[in-house]
């Protein structure tokens, strides 16, 4: 992984904003903000202190070369996905986009941060969706609050116990979905040699930018 | 042969049993009674949804999406695809968007799909219930079947963020989108006026920011009660369940005494459309309606 | 000249007789009017009734008509009786559609259209019909002063419209500030890159014009004469001296950059490597002559990285620098930057800023420079220090609030727009004051402030057109932003104001298309703007006047000299007809045909003045026609109510307002009166820019004369009034009249 992270460092010298152009999805955006603040005047996850970099900080960030605080920053891992900001933007900049992109690269290349409860989401809730097709919402909570290993998971789900018993007696999570008569796809198979291509042709093309 | 056809992308959370199996249910009462022919498509799967972007990658992301296209077009030919959750419409019309846009994207998922046996010709358009009520029917279609109009029930109704962003409902805005008010006027009821009807509800990250995306929960629960609401109605399961399941929660850490039932616009159609309370799912509150049951009668 | 014979008109259309007893008013013209023909008509303004009055001039000798019907400022077409002295008494606009139709105000309503009945039979026997300008100049040929880019357009544009341009360019070539471009911003889609500088295309056109006759190295000797008759005298370079005779001047001199050496904390003259615009477009050029990139000018290596400081100099509110925003510097470094990257991408291009402005299509021009990956930073720089080949910038990011150091290779400055606007006159007649003393040190200053004198006019109020803010020539920037206070001469580009090359373009064209107006209209002895048209002049009977040069220090348009035994001498084809001279005059010698102390006087005699008892005050009011009267019209037309006891009487301008109307008010017997004039000072909208700066100025010291009548200062008040007002204005009138009520009845009443 962070191979990866060096390979990118060294090849990229110190255009961190060209790196980001060529590695990250709609990272191509990031020249073409104007400063104007309105994202981070959007962002509900801002409103409730959650992130140290608003969108704006963080492009102004990458203009400026400040390679590892973006990356291991929080703050994209803090989105929504609400779209205020890709809404609201004067410069039609997808901000949405480009945070989530900035996300993944960093995550790519093993410099986001360990144990971030949204990173953990995504990875899980993918998983989780493309095992069978569809996604499992028992297992899905399961491994959610036993992320941090058995002790704060049995917490955390003492603490949702109160939620995740309303759901099942109002029919709306069912138990029986974690022993696996879950909703399912019929076709798991064809999904998955999908996914195998898919995920073979992306790494394909990352790894053929990343040596041009 | 009934008056529309479409096929019906249900998503993950509304499949029976699931967290917004209620949704279902009322939404097949509601289409019943305007005639609305819902076919599910078959063997869909899950569109992602947007936070599962660190994981995913752009690719296989769209080729889940493009898998449900194939599978639209090749069973229901001729039919828009009509999502129910706003997340599954926003990231198949995304999908569709990006694809239709960049031509080397479509080479490579064609090339993911036939590992699949699947292939795409035409997408289809990719449409949410709502769009369908309000375009291809229209409200005064809508009010024609109200046979129990909800006169003097007070709902704020919640438009969220996925169903109103990036999108939207065409002719709406952004800040202040109308369709949801004037779909409960229709309805026979009254919409309040308050000031989070836009607001973020935290989305996916009520699971992995809880505390956040509490605080934003209840900045607007608050203001429906503010505003005089007995009741929350929106178009969105995520939404719903976030603003619903959390109360207690709030409710323990804020001091607040919410107990504010969320509802679907479908179940308060199908109500005022004279269905049962069962028709309309309203056993699947977790905060129950009691006001809406009796309703039901 | 006929026997007088006068006509009162009352109309009865527009409801008019539904609201008033007709027949009264037509009492009222013949007993205290004394017309001599009086006639009432159900629809004046059709053709049958403007056919009656025509047939009365025509046939029975009627010279002054007296039309009451509606506002002077309505069906000005159908009255149109051009050798007929005509006044208009307005019983719809400000009669009854600003009072409610009931009963209990129907015996108001009726007395206040009896007044202005009244006041239009009076108004027109104290008129004549004015005869135009005797002494009109007829050259159509327009003086542009300035070779740049808005000169040469002025020139073109007006030579396109069919009329001889004089083009006097100071130095050995034309182009200006644009010839020194090695590029220009863009002017055509998609706006992306930049264009060439335009020059030799211009250049080439006003060569080949035959219409225009140009001047290079030459200067404005003198200016003498007035609109369609200036004497100008053109000294060139060679010593020569050249006469042409001009109808109108277009003022293009332009601007100089400011100077980078008052900003050393930002290197300049510390290294050659610190430049401002102008060095970096001198760099381009003479890069592109010897073909190859732009080069450090220390030591011609080549350059990685530049940075860009803008707002160098600008924009600063310490009062050290220029307070104000040049407005095109900003799409220059943009310009600058592209310089860089089409030659070489990977070149570090780095704009620092704190707003960045992009005026016209500038918006894509910075997209594109995004696109070409100049990176723009908002932050300010507080210091550039050179070190051998390299700059070091030091500068506080705004958005990641830190300071930062960064290294470059070149440093340029966006330095602003120093108008080239000749001496300040308030500045020089000052100068010429403590030079009268025989101080040596003062003559010396009055010398170097003529030395930057543009026009060198003749004027008694100085040589040049008059500035405004920062230097910059006025000019009304709200509403008529060419006008200046000269007659016949326009300020176009950035000597006016801060613009870039395709503003002052428009510009140019804008100014061109005034000048020819005031030509024409100089020609046919008629006023040019805002009285357009207006044949009326001011004259004065010099047997009454006391040399005391009130009318010649006051007139906003330098239009009255003075003769050699030091009487007001006027320049018709100068004067807007403001009556500011005519206000001023303590002795009111000064009238025109149609607008004296006498028609607003008989006017305001001519009211009906009830006695103490009546509990009917009488407030005049006297309003500018240029904002306050249409605004009340508007109130009017909007139905807007006000008090029934105010009577309007429209003035020129609040200049026009001679302090003997308010004392023959007051003692006659009127409770208050009440002046509605445009806003004036530093966002003046005065139609005549000073007018009503000098009539406010004038009445302040009515207050004394108040005083000395024994009368609350109150009841006179001033009502500052722009055409917006009209929704505001009847209720500002109300409580005026509420306040004047308050006081007991004024004591001049029946005297
Ligand atoms: S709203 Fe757009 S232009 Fe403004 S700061 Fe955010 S990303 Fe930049
Ligand atoms: S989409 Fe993400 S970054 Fe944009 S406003 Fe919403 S939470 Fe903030
Ligand atoms: S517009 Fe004037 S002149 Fe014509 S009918 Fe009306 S009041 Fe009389
Ligand atoms: S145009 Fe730009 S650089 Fe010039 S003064 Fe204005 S803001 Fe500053
Ligand atoms: S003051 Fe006005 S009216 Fe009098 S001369 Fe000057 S411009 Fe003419
Ligand atoms: S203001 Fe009157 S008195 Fe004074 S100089 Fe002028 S004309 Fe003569």
């Amino acid at each position: 992984m962070s191979d990866l992270n060096q390979q990118m460092a060294a090849k990229y010298q110190n255009n961190f904003l060209r790196e980001i152009e060529e590695q990250a999805e709609m990272g191509e955006w990031v020249k073409m903000c104007m400063q104007c603040g309105l994202c981070s005047g959007s962002c509900p996850t801002n409103f409730h202190a959650g992130w140290d970099h608003p969108p704006q900080e963080l492009f102004m960030m990458i203009r400026a070369g400040k390679r590892d605080e973006v990356l291991k920053s929080n703050s994209m891992w803090m989105c929504t996905s609400c779209y205020n900001c890709y809404v609201r933007c004067p410069r039609k900049v997808p901000v949405t986009h480009v945070m989530h992109g900035l996300a993944e690269y960093a995550y790519r290349i093993g410099q986001s941060p360990k144990n971030q409860p949204t990173q953990h989401l995504s990875k899980t809730f993918w998983d989780n969706a493309t095992k069978t097709g569809r996604v499992n919402e028992v297992k899905l909570t399961q491994s959610l609050y036993f992320k941090d290993g058995i002790g704060s998971g049995i917490k955390k789900a003492m603490e949702m116990q109160a939620v995740a018993l309303g759901l099942v007696k109002a029919g709306r999570l069912n138990p029986l979905e974690a022993v696996g008569i879950a909703h399912k796809c019929k076709d798991i198979k064809g999904i998955h040699a999908m996914l195998a291509k898919a995920n073979e042709l992306e790494a394909q093309h990352k790894a053929e930018k990343a040596k041009a | 042969m009934a008056r529309k056809e479409y096929a019906f992308y249900p998503g993950c959370s509304s499949q029976k049993g699931a967290s917004a199996s209620n949704y279902l249910t009322s939404v097949h009462s509601m289409c019943n009674t305007l005639d609305i022919k819902m076919t599910e498509i078959p063997d869909w799967n899950c569109c992602g949804a947007s936070v599962s972007y660190a994981e995913s990658g752009e690719l296989p992301r769209i080729a889940m999406n493009a898998r449900n296209f194939a599978l639209a077009e090749t069973n229901l030919p001729g039919q828009d695809i009509v999502a129910t959750c706003a997340a599954c419409w926003l990231g198949s019309r995304e999908s569709k968007e990006r694809l239709e846009h960049n031509s080397g994207l479509m080479a490579d998922t064609q090339a993911a799909l036939k590992e699949a046996g699947l292939q795409i010709k035409v997408i289809p358009e990719v449409r949410h219930m709502v769009e369908v009520l309000i375009e291809d029917l229209g409200y005064d279609e809508l009010k024609k079947p109200i046979k129990k109009p909800l006169n003097g029930m007070k709902f704020a109704g919640y438009v969220g963020c996925q169903t109103n962003r990036p999108f939207g409902i065409a002719g709406e805005s952004f800040e202040n989108p109308m369709y949801l008010d004037k779909l409960i006027e229709t309805m026979g009821g009254e919409a309040v006026p308050y000031d989070q009807k836009v607001t973020c509800c935290g989305g996916a990250l009520a699971f992995s920011e809880p505390e956040k995306a509490q605080a934003q929960i209840k900045d607007i629960i608050e203001a429906a009660y503010d505003g005089g609401a007995e009741m929350l109605v929106t178009p969105c399961p995520l939404c719903q369940a976030n603003t619903e399941v959390y109360q207690g929660q709030i409710n323990k850490k804020y001091g607040t005494k919410f107990n504010m039932p969320v509802l679907y616009y479908s179940q308060l159609m199908t109500l005022a459309y004279g269905g049962t309370a069962k028709e309309a799912g309203l056993k699947g509150q977790v905060i129950r309606a009691p006001k809406l049951e009796q309703f039901a009668g | 000249m006929a026997e007088t014979k006068t006509a009162a008109y009352i109309c009865k259309g527009c409801d008019i007789d539904k609201r008033v007893d007709v027949a009264a008013l037509v009492k009222t013209a013949t007993k205290s009017g004394k017309m001599n023909l009086v006639r009432e008509h159900d629809f004046l303004c059709s053709a049958a009734g403007v056919a009656m009055i025509q047939n009365d001039i025509d046939n029975e000798g009627v010279t002054h008509a007296a039309l009451c019907a509606c506002s002077r400022r309505a069906k000005t077409e159908a009255f149109n009786f051009p050798n007929t002295a005509i006044s208009r008494g307005n019983l719809r606009e400000g009669v009854i559609w600003i009072r409610p139709d009931t009963d209990a105000a129907r015996e108001t309503t009726q007395e206040m259209a009896e007044d202005y009945v009244r006041m239009a039979c009076a108004e027109v026997k104290a008129m004549t019909v004015p005869g135009g300008n005797p002494n009109t100049g007829t050259v159509k040929t327009l003086l542009v002063v300035g070779g740049g880019m808005s000169g040469m357009t002025s020139a073109l544009e007006a030579s396109k419209a069919g009329y001889k341009v004089v083009l006097v360019e100071k130095t050995g070539a034309l182009g200006g500030w644009a010839a020194k471009l090695y590029r220009r911003v863009p002017t055509r889609e998609p706006f992306k890159a930049p264009e060439d500088n335009g020059v030799t295309d211009l250049v080439a056109r006003i060569e080949a014009d035959s219409n225009i006759k140009v001047y290079l190295s030459a200067t404005i000797a003198k200016t003498d004469g007035a609109p369609g008759r200036f004497k100008v005298e053109i000294a060139i370079e060679s010593g020569a001296v050249a006469n042409e005779d001009i109808g109108a001047i277009i003022q293009a001199t332009g601007f100089t950059l400011y100077d980078a050496n008052k900003l050393p904390e930002l290197g300049y003259g510390k290294s050659p490597n610190v430049v401002d615009q102008a060095g970096l477009e001198a760099l381009a050029i003479a890069a592109a002559a010897a073909g190859r990139p732009i080069c450090r000018p220390s030591d011609g290596q080549p350059v990685n990285k530049v940075v860009f400081v803008q707002c160098a100099g600008q924009r600063d509110s310490s009062g050290t620098h220029l307070p104000y925003c040049s407005g095109f510097c900003c799409n220059t470094s943009i310009k600058q930057a592209m310089y860089f990257k089409d030659s070489n991408p990977d070149i570090d291009t780095v704009v620092l800023f704190t707003d960045l402005r992009t005026p016209g299509n500038g918006e894509d021009f910075y997209r594109a420079a995004q696109n070409k990956g100049v990176i723009f930073s908002k932050g300010v720089v507080s210091d550039v220090s050179a070190a051998g080949n390299a700059c070091s910038v030091k500068f506080k990011d705004l958005i990641l609030n830190e300071e930062v150091n960064t290294q470059a290779d070149l440093v340029v400055l966006a330095t602003g727009m120093v108008p080239t606007s000749g001496p300040d006159l308030d500045q020089l007649s000052e100068a010429n004051r403590v030079a009268e003393g025989g101080d040596p040190a003062a003559k010396q200053h009055v010398v170097e402030l003529m030395s930057k004198s543009v026009l060198n006019l003749t004027y008694r109020q100085g040589p040049d057109v008059p500035q405004f803010k920062h230097g910059f020539n006025d000019s009304h920037f709200i509403c008529f932003p060419y006008e200046t206070r000269r007659t016949a001469m326009y300020n176009a580009g950035p000597v006016r104001r801060p613009m870039d090359i395709a503003q002052s373009q428009e510009d140019a064209t804008g100014a061109a298309m005034k000048a020819i107006q005031a030509m024409e209209n100089a020609g046919l002895g008629r006023a040019a703007h805002p009285r357009a048209g207006d044949l009326s002049f001011p004259t004065v009977r010099l047997e009454g006047c006391t040399q005391c040069k009130r009318c010649t220090v006051e007139c906003p348009f330098g239009a009255i000299d003075e003769d050699e035994k030091r009487f007001p001498l006027f320049n018709e084809s100068r004067c807007r007809r403001c009556g500011t001279c005519m206000g001023a005059c303590p002795v009111r010698v000064i009238s025109f045909e149609n607008y004296s102390v006498n028609t607003v006087g008989s006017q305001i005699k001519s009211v009906e003045v009830p006695d103490e008892f009546s509990e009917k005050p009488r407030i005049l009011i006297l309003a500018c026609e240029n904002d306050a009267y249409p605004a009340l019209d508007m109130a009017g037309m909007n139905r807007h109510e006000y008090d029934p006891f105010v009577r309007v009487i429209p003035i020129r301008c609040l200049g026009s307002v001679n302090t003997i109307w308010i004392t023959d008010a007051l003692n006659g017997g009127y409770d208050g009166v009440m002046l509605m004039g445009c806003k004036h000072g530093e966002e003046y909208q005065c139609h005549f820019v000073k007018g009503s700066e000098l009539g406010r100025y004038r009445l302040s010291k009515v207050g004394d004369t108040l005083k000395g009548m024994n009368l609350e200062t109150e009841r006179v008040m001033d009502l500052e009034v722009a055409i917006t007002d009209m929704a505001t204005l009847p209720q500002k009138i109300n409580d005026y009249a509420a306040l004047i009520k308050s006081f007991p009845p004024s004591p001049f009443k029946g005297f």
